[in-house]
């Protein structure tokens, strides 16, 4: 195993820091024959759109593509729970030789007909690019019909990477952006862009908000609703959460309705205080939410600060590997655990930039490894040689750590714990302490011998 | 509720299916190419089908899943895949090493209408298969039939590429599982030991989605069928098909290209349908059934007849695949349970027939769909609400909803671990399946029944 070789054209992705000067390749294509973690277009648009709860998903294609992405995130909805049904057009045969149109219109109308959603989104896949359905057509006939917004989300697989869908899915939400009355939307009001509601965070993160005094118009797309997008034209700023998935509609929105954004991130203490305080300045006219926000701030971190001490007692000089979809995440992530006073000696992500990759560098201490878009191989390769105690992934990544005797936490969507805002630190930290120290690992052959 | 949106009149829907009792077939056919040894799974298509079949296939056995892409891009999609198939697998041989490469369609490249074994001769022609390494494939279009359908395509093509008669007649035995788990794959070579037969077992994932935590990562496990086995399989004196959807087609054409006489059984579910296969074994070895088995069978029987006042009248709802199905409800009805709603998402019409035959004498109104999807299943339960359910984990929404014990049986099972250890299939994987049946029915029992019915002694 101490031999393993890298893909010749994969080296370009992978680099040492300390080793030589920083250059990464990335933003590229998978190379194909490559074991590759990710995913495609769709995915991201799926993803994305998908904790809009009063809509309509339907996924016009084969029936794979729907079956796999039936009620995959723990995205929680307070109120209507139609985005987890799985609707698909299931095309056949004759619709792949005689086109899916038809078919597409008919599902589309019974379905709306039955649950009178808010809005329709109508995901194309890959087959759909191909044997050329005009769904555009299709959507803006059925929108005609019945008085909804039916939006084509154009996410055909091999029309790019997941990142790809996080735009195509911008594009159609941006759609429903603008059609409601803004009358009681406050000055101090925000949108939260990027934040899925995960086990419960979208709620976590809004209650701080509404504590600070700050309106939230709408939270993009955390237990979404078809009206709050609507109106969220009329918040004062936009704040967008992890760079890769809704920068783009904050773009738009920037543009068209010159509404500013800044980014943020709310995992870990620092980053979470940072975006609260990052967006209480930006109303200096009420001096009042950045005195409530340093209560808020302070009060929470006193809450859990005696409990992350007694887990970084135990954590403290561990090694963690992460490998995780977008870059922005990593960086957080680096920030968390030094908070619990682990080292981080692989980062890497699926879908970087290049300047994603040259802030993890600067991050990161000597020797760390960074990597773009991974396969299995190298992923195992990098955590035996720098004998990482934890690795930090989704749902690919968990077996290969569990068999090499290396504790594992799941940052992506298969979670049910919310990790975001301070309490979410406090998860993070009782997870990371429960698999770091879990008495499995005296028992795995790697470990015994060290 | 989860599923408060699902409605209990039962409108026609032909366009559209909602909340699948299904997959697609490249994910069964990258299943099956794990069963063979040494073996790289390639999905030739763009990158999000691989990165969901190896997602989903890693959730039900827990099991890192190693599988290479053609990662379309769009050019590949107008011009077609052949160079992206080419210099895969000249990437793959290269640096992971397989003793051999599976390919298999998806959509995107039937569509565009890639020609696979000509692609493969033309890799061939170029040098980027090395000596004694081998690349086969499979057509996957998932817009016909099913992931059921995608197993049993793999499994046919690895007698395509590999069976080969010798003129002569060995003693060995073919045998073909179904879509089933590492577990039963195990568990079917025990009986035919058992027999006295060394059976050739291809798909074989026992040992490969199954194995154990070794320090180590392991790109390919140890199980698995190897080439050299299939090439002799050809010559075998019989194949054994379990599951006529996911087995047959495998087992005739092993008959078509090297005549050896094939017999096609059902899944050995439950005590007559494992009778069946113990039969046909006994008949091929030409041995009486050895007491070891006889024992089994006995304790299996056993435990009905100790249990049968709490089987009897109880009425169950099935999703799952065919040949799953066929042979379950055999077995439930055989111990006197009634199957009253049995839906499959895969269409076939010999599949109604056959429920229709087995439950011809159930004092019960049995709705039967071949072809339906979990909603339809949904309704019918509220329409007509049952005491168990038995299927994948996505019909724990069901049972939350309705509140309806669950046993977890069939593909995928997300939720739960112990089906890629504890097997289903012979008289053993019988008084498993009548555990959990019975596991599930008491425990509600005893929650649910008043003071003055909770025995203490059941
Ligand atoms: S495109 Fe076809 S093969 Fe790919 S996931 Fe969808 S249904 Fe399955
Ligand atoms: S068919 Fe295309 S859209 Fe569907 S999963 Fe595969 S890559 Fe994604």
């Amino acid at each position: 195993m101490s031999q393993i070789e890298v893909l010749k054209d994969r080296k370009s992705q992978i680099h040492l820091k300390g080793s030589e000067p920083f250059e990464m390749t990335c933003d590229r294509h998978s190379l194909s024959g490559s074991v590759s973690q990710r995913a495609c277009v769709f995915c991201g648009s799926r993803v994305v759109l998908y904790p809009i709860a009063d809509a309509l998903h339907l996924v016009h294609g084969p029936i794979g593509c729907a079956a796999y992405t039936w009620d995959i995130r723990g995205a929680l909805s307070s109120g209507p729970e139609l985005h987890r049904m799985s609707f698909s057009t299931d095309l056949q045969e004759t619709d792949v030789i005689y086109g899916g149109e038809k078919r597409l219109y008919a599902a589309l109308t019974q379905l709306i007909d039955q649950y009178q959603p808010k809005a329709a989104f109508i995901y194309a896949t890959c087959i759909v690019g191909i044997i050329g359905d005009d769904v555009a057509a299709v959507c803006s006939r059925v929108s005609r019909e019945k008085g909804i917004p039916v939006l084509p989300v154009h996410s055909e697989g091999f029309k790019g990477t997941k990142k790809d869908g996080y735009r195509a899915a911008c594009d159609a939400m941006f759609k429903l952006v603008g059609r409601e009355d803004t009358a009681d939307v406050s000055p101090f009001s925000i949108n939260i862009l990027g934040e899925f509601n995960i086990g419960g965070e979208a709620w976590i993160i809004r209650k701080y908000y509404e504590k600070m005094g700050v309106q939230v118009v709408s939270v993009m797309t955390g237990d979404g609703r078809v009206g709050e997008i609507g109106r969220s034209h009329g918040a004062a700023l936009n704040v967008v959460q992890c760079s890769g998935a809704m920068t783009s509609l904050a773009e738009m929105m920037q543009k068209e309705y010159g509404i500013p954004f800044i980014r943020v991130s709310y995992f870990g203490l620092e980053d979470t205080a940072k975006a609260l305080y990052d967006v209480a300045r930006r109303f200096p006219d009420n001096p009042e939410i950045l005195t409530r926000t340093m209560d808020l701030v302070k009060n929470e971190i006193r809450a859990i600060e005696p409990d992350l001490k007694e887990y970084r007692k135990d954590l403290e000089g561990k090694r963690a590997a992460i490998y995780v979809g977008g870059a922005f995440k990593a960086f957080s992530l680096i920030r968390a655990l030094k908070t619990l006073g682990m080292e981080v000696v692989l980062a890497g992500s699926q879908t970087g930039t290049d300047e994603d990759y040259r802030i993890l560098e600067q991050m990161c201490d000597e020797g760390t490894v960074i990597l773009d878009d991974a396969n299995p191989v190298e992923l195992s390769k990098y955590v035996i040689e720098k004998d990482a105690d934890l690795f930090i992934g989704g749902v690919k990544e968990r077996p290969i750590a569990y068999k090499l005797g290396v504790g594992f936490c799941d940052h992506n969507h298969e979670r049910k714990i919310p990790l975001a805002g301070f309490i979410g630190m406090y998860n993070f930290a009782k997870e990371v302490h429960s698999t770091v120290t879990s008495p499995v690992w005296k028992f795995a052959h790697r470990r015994r011998r060290v | 509720m989860l599923l408060r949106h699902t409605t209990a009149a039962v409108a026609e829907r032909s366009a559209l299916t909602v909340n699948p009792a299904k997959t697609c077939q490249p994910i069964g056919a990258m299943y099956a190419a794990l069963g063979l040894n040494g073996c790289l799974p390639h999905s030739h298509g763009s990158q999000g089908c691989c990165a969901y079949h190896r997602s989903t296939l890693t959730r039900h056995y827990k099991e890192p899943v190693m599988a290479g892409t053609s990662s379309f891009t769009e050019g590949a999609s107008v011009f077609g895949g052949q160079a992206n198939l080419v210099q895969a697998i000249n990437n793959m041989f290269t640096i992971y090493e397989p003793e051999v490469i599976a390919v298999h369609t998806t959509c995107l490249s039937e569509t565009i209408g890639d020609d696979l074994p000509q692609i493969i001769s033309k890799a061939r022609d170029d040098g980027k298969i090395p000596a004694r390494k081998f690349v086969i494939h499979a057509n996957t279009p998932s817009y016909v039939g099913t992931h059921v359908t995608g197993y049993a395509n793999m499994a046919k093509a690895m007698v395509d590429y590999f069976a080969e008669k010798n003129g002569v007649r060995s003693r060995a035995v073919n045998i073909v599982p179904g879509f089933v788990e590492p577990s039963d794959m195990a568990e079917i070579r025990r009986i035919a030991g058992e027999m006295g037969i060394t059976p050739i077992l291809f798909p074989d994932t026992s040992n490969v989605l199954n194995g154990p935590l070794t320090g180590k990562f392991a790109m390919y496990p140890e199980g698995g069928v190897t080439v050299s086995e299939l090439t002799r399989s050809g010559s075998s004196k019989a194949t054994v098909a379990l599951g006529r959807l996911a087995a047959g087609p495998a087992a005739r054409a092993m008959d078509v290209k090297c005549k050896v006489p094939c017999h096609i059984l059902d899944l050995p579910v439950g005590l007559k349908k494992t009778d069946e296969f113990v039969d046909v074994l006994r008949q091929l070895a030409g041995v009486q059934v050895p007491d070891s088995l006889e024992v089994e069978r006995g304790q299996l029987l056993d435990v009905i007849s100790d249990m049968h006042q709490y089987l009897h009248g109880v009425k169950v709802g099935i999703v799952g695949d065919p040949d799953q199905l066929i042979a379950l409800t055999d077995f439930l009805v055989s111990v006197d349970m009634i199957p009253v709603h049995i839906v499959t998402g895969t269409p076939g019409k010999k599949f109604e027939k056959r429920i229709r035959e087995i439950v011809k004498d159930v004092p019960h109104r049995v709705n039967v769909s071949a072809g339906g999807d979990m909603f339809l299943f949904h309704q019918w339960v509220k329409n007509e609400p049952v005491d168990l359910m038995i299927g994948n984990t996505y019909l724990k929404y069901i049972a939350r909803d309705e509140d309806i014990p669950l046993l977890r049986y069939g593909f995928p099972i997300l939720d739960r671990v112990g089906h890629s250890y504890f097997p289903t299939v012979g008289y053993r994987g019988g008084i498993r399946l009548l555990e959990k049946i019975l596991d599930a029915l008491l425990d509600r029992k005893d929650r649910d029944s008043p003071e003055s019915g909770f025995e203490l002694v059941m």
